[in-house]
């Protein structure tokens, strides 16, 4: 059929640019930093091979320890306060309340805006504003700066993290929400299940698969945190919160570690692949048993 | 569990109500607070909490005009929306035809599951592994400056966009193009005269993301705009911080003013927005 010749060929045409395109500039890149990732490449000069070597000393640099020591603490705390949160949150915008839409329009506003700008805002809160309330109500851990406390310093990039995490998720719930029939809510309140126990076995069930991509994307945002570091500490105090991404950019564009880094970078690949699948099969099970 | 017994009276739950409008405030507070500085002098910044929080005395904008004069305000702004426009534009282009004409051939040729997972399987690199040898590659091919990074977001967000558009294609039956292919219309003309118009909610979906993530992106600017001296909006507030020292209220005037667009554009595309993102997360 010349309808099929034409169909193809055109197909063919389309893809071939845009898998061009891609192997440019997402594979072409991905394959020199793995290739870098063998030398001891500074980002200018001359470099030589040096092997495993990178891999090896990564697993002994007390700076790459902490910096993933902070960023796994920082997500998986992050992760899990966004979603009890926000699905808190996703209930409560659910039910029969007043101003339904306005309030869900003001609960997403945080996720609108930029990181960055959010993460200065904060800033001058916790150097500020937080101390000065910290003092006259006499809670010590407040009285002095987050930001400058290398052991509250994290905690405060939480907070901001959580501040515009929690929007989006929160939506997302509310979408899961939604698609929970009415009837068995009246199903159960005539079997007398309420409270805690219509949240465990009516609702959660039902929204598992939401629960699921809350995980995933809360999770792998959470992971690559890098506006909210630049914004709030510049990975300080003493190096306490420096995030896996920020580390890379600091150490490998300008700390003369482009190749060291490198290894790093694909390391940290490798993780981000590894919790997804793991993420994904885990909720998928759990889908089936349901 | 919040909302115990009133379904069947449908009485509104107002301790809910009250509840979530006191949760408000604390998506208020930062921006009430930063709106309060913009507004002040240096000399209104006492030590205590009503430097931050009071009301100004005297209402000014010159906060702003200096801010806008110190970052270069119209020139980020320009910048911001020039990348932001252009990505959007072609992302609508590229994806869509891409997701088309592998979510098409899917079925037939084998090869273009291969190709399709491959693109797919682009969405769990991180851009920390791909940035050194990206700052490199740029700078080679000349493309070290705003149209690189154009070119980086349309490949950034293939992965997601191609998903996507293949996805929402599932649901338009072969047998509509099969009718305009009896009356002799090439491909190229099935897509662009049926199938793009009605992937029409998939085109708002995508721009929607793509125009936020790359909005709010600092990352790929800094990293491979930093030769240029032009700012996007973002990296013009990191990049001006030394120069706003310790004047928080130019400062702060200069963060509104980055907020001003997006919330500008959020206000008037809730809907659409609101819709886009759910949509992303959950296809």
């Amino acid at each position: 059929m010349r309808g099929d010749k034409d169909r193809e060929r055109t197909f063919l045409l389309i893809t071939i640019p845009v898998v061009a395109l891609f192997i440019c500039f997402n594979t072409l890149p991905l394959i020199k930093g793995f290739i870098y990732s063998f030398t001891n490449f500074k980002g200018y000069g001359s470099y030589e091979w040096v092997g495993l070597r990178n891999y090896a000393d990564l697993f002994t640099d007390a700076r790459v320890a902490k910096s993933y020591w902070f960023t796994f603490k920082y997500a998986l705390l992050g992760t899990i306060l966004t979603n009890v949160i926000s699905l808190v949150i996703a209930m409560g915008l659910n039910s029969k309340i007043k101003g339904k839409s306005v309030l869900r329009g003001i609960y997403f506003i945080p996720n609108v805006l930029g990181g960055l700008v959010i993460g200065y805002i904060f800033s001058f809160i916790f150097t500020y504003v937080l101390p000065v309330i910290g003092q006259s109500l006499g809670i010590g851990v407040l009285s002095s700066s987050m930001l400058s406390n290398t052991s509250t310093a994290w905690i405060a990039i939480v907070i901001v993290g959580c501040w515009q995490a929690i929007a989006m998720n929160t939506i997302i719930y509310i979408s899961g929400l939604q698609t929970v029939p009415e009837d068995i809510y009246e199903a159960g309140a005539i079997d007398g299940v309420t409270g805690w126990r219509k949240f465990k076995d009516l609702t959660f069930p039902l929204i598992i698969p939401f629960f699921g991509i809350n995980m995933v994307l809360s999770m792998k945002n959470f992971l690559m945190v890098f506006d909210q570091i630049m914004a709030l500490t510049k990975g300080g105090p003493s190096q306490s919160t420096e995030s896996i991404s920020y580390l890379i950019y600091n150490n490998g564009m300008s700390g003369g570690q482009f190749g060291f880094q490198s290894a790093n970078a694909f390391l940290f690949f490798v993780v981000i692949v590894v919790i997804s699948v793991v993420q994904m099969t885990v909720m998928n099970k759990k889908e089936e048993q349901l | 569990m919040m909302s115990k017994g009133n379904k069947q009276t449908r009485a509104v739950n107002w301790p809910v109500t009250i509840l979530l409008i006191l949760g408000c405030l604390t998506i208020f507070f930062p921006l009430y607070m930063a709106v309060m500085i913009s507004m002040k002098q240096p000399s209104e910044m006492t030590n205590d909490i009503s430097g931050a929080l009071s009301l100004p005395a005297q209402w000014s904008f010159a906060n702003f005009q200096e801010a806008m004069r110190v970052t270069d305000f119209w020139h980020s702004l320009g910048n911001s929306l020039l990348i932001t426009v252009a990505t959007v534009v072609l992302s609508v282009v590229i994806h869509g035809l891409a997701g088309y004409a592998i979510g098409r051939s899917m079925q037939k040729n084998k090869i273009y599951n291969i190709i399709y997972m491959f693109i797919v399987s682009g969405m769990f690199v991180p851009f920390a592994i791909l940035m050194m040898p990206l700052v490199k590659q740029t700078a080679q091919m000349g493309v070290a400056n705003r149209f690189g990074v154009i070119l980086l977001y349309v490949v950034f967000y293939m992965p997601l966009n191609v998903m996507l558009y293949k996805g929402f294609l599932t649901n338009i039956p072969l047998a509509i193009e099969e009718a305009a292919r009896v009356d002799g219309a090439s491909t190229w003309k099935i897509y662009w005269t049926i199938i793009f118009p009605m992937m029409k909610p998939m085109h708002a979906t995508v721009a929607v993301l793509t125009a936020m993530s790359t909005w709010n992106d600092v990352m790929t600017p800094l990293v491979i705009m930093s030769g240029t001296g032009k700012n996007t909006l973002p990296l013009a507030q990191l990049n001006f911080q030394t120069q706003f020292g310790t004047n928080y209220n130019l400062a702060f005037a200069s963060y509104i003013l980055a907020l001003i667009p997006i919330l500008l554009f959020y206000v008037i595309c809730q809907k659409q927005i609101i819709n886009g993102v759910v949509n992303g997360a959950v296809k």
